[in-house]
């Protein structure tokens, strides 16, 4: 290659990372959910007995070293101290998978592990197992910055995802970032707006009384603008993930977090 | 139906000390309907007591109107060390227990 095409190259490749950087809410002015919350669920949140999705953080803890599957064995038996092998893990996810060529949120890598390393079968979106498996995953990384890689293979991933963002739909004739970028702070009903950071999945909505993923989260809100809701495990929402991600980048994990 | 009691690690003898409990449990209203219009049965837990070295010391009429995972907080006198033991049932006439140790000092 001529050396003047390959600075030409390279000053593209500049212009490009510089253009993936340009963010709609800078880095210093990013809000996580809790200073969205009233004092009373930020109280609930932070005290480890009172924070209901801690059931489902210790029923994922037993899990952990439970055998299933045709090859009978349990997480523990590769990942063995989940307090260390876990450490910082959910911080990086969604993440691409070179090996299985694909995307894959939290659920998703855990539902992998089951077929490809135990034997077993996948749970179901929002069952019970698969939400504590992810609590007791996820919390171990609570208070660590999140940070996903978006390039290479992700990257096509990811601008899915923004495409998605920023794509008005349903009834409402609504983007998410009407409501996340440009309004967040205002009071919609009885609610304050936030920014959408998803720090706090699985989390424990009031809601829902129940604890339930970010997946749920987001088809809240597509029912929430009036919009078609995708069945659970439509790639879209992998992506959207994977572009809130990104977008929340420094954010602390807050999981299992206590929500509206 | 799991549970989580919390007790302080060491009471001080004839002191009031806080006690929690969270039972996991829906407690599912009976005001509800689900997707073709039926009415969803009431299922809530609708006692729960907690014994302290046998004796009754808590005792809770819940109903409809308490919220899923019910979480409850109570004071009680450290008199020994010994055992907390919290028992419950819900309409179903499923039954739970969970106990926990104190120790008074």
């Amino acid at each position: 290659m001529r050396p003047r095409s390959a600075a030409a190259l390279i000053a593209l490749a500049l212009c490009a990372g510089a253009a993936a950087q340009e963010r709609a809410l800078p880095l210093e002015r990013l809000k996580p959910g809790t200073d969205f919350l009233g004092a009373d669920l930020r109280a609930l949140q932070s005290d480890d007995l009172g924070n209901p999705a801690m059931l489902w953080v210790e029923r994922g803890a037993k899990m952990w070293s439970e055998r299933a599957g045709t090859a009978g064995r349990s997480c523990a038996d590769c990942h063995q101290d989940a307090a260390q092998s876990m450490r910082g893990v959910a911080a990086s996810y969604p993440k691409f998978d070179a090996a299985r060529g694909r995307l894959f949120n939290l659920e998703g890598r855990i539902n992998a592990c089951r077929t490809g390393h135990q034997g077993a079968q996948p749970f179901a979106h929002e069952s019970q197992e698969l939400l504590s498996i992810t609590a007791y995953v996820a919390s171990q990384s609570r208070g660590l910055p999140i940070h996903v890689g978006i390039d290479g293979p992700a990257r096509a991933h990811f601008e899915a995802g923004r495409a998605a963002y920023y794509r008005r739909r349903g009834q409402m004739n609504l983007a998410c970032a009407q409501c996340h970028e440009e309004n967040w702070g205002k009071r919609l009903f009885a609610e304050t707006v936030s920014q959408g950071h998803p720090t706090a999945y699985p989390a424990y909505r009031m809601e829902w009384q129940t604890l339930g993923s970010e997946e749920r989260r987001l088809r809240a809100c597509l029912s929430g603008v009036r919009a078609e809701m995708l069945p659970y495990g439509a790639p879209e929402y992998l992506d959207l993930e994977l572009f809130l991600a990104w977008r929340a980048e420094g954010l602390k994990i807050e999981s299992p977090g206590v929500r509206r | 139906m799991a549970a989580r009691i919390q007790v302080p690690q060491q009471a001080k003898r004839g002191e009031p000390m806080p006690v929690r409990i969270i039972v996991q449990h829906p407690m599912e209203t009976g005001y509800r309907h689900d997707e073709v219009g039926h009415p969803i049965k009431r299922n809530v837990i609708h006692e729960l007591s907690c014994r302290y070295n046998g004796a009754e010391v808590f005792r809770a009429d819940l109903s409809s109107g308490i919220a899923a995972n019910p979480y409850i907080q109570f004071f009680t006198v450290a008199d020994a060390s010994g055992v907390l033991e919290f028992s419950w049932i819900d309409d179903e006439g499923v039954r739970g227990s969970e106990r926990a140790p104190v120790v008074v000092a």
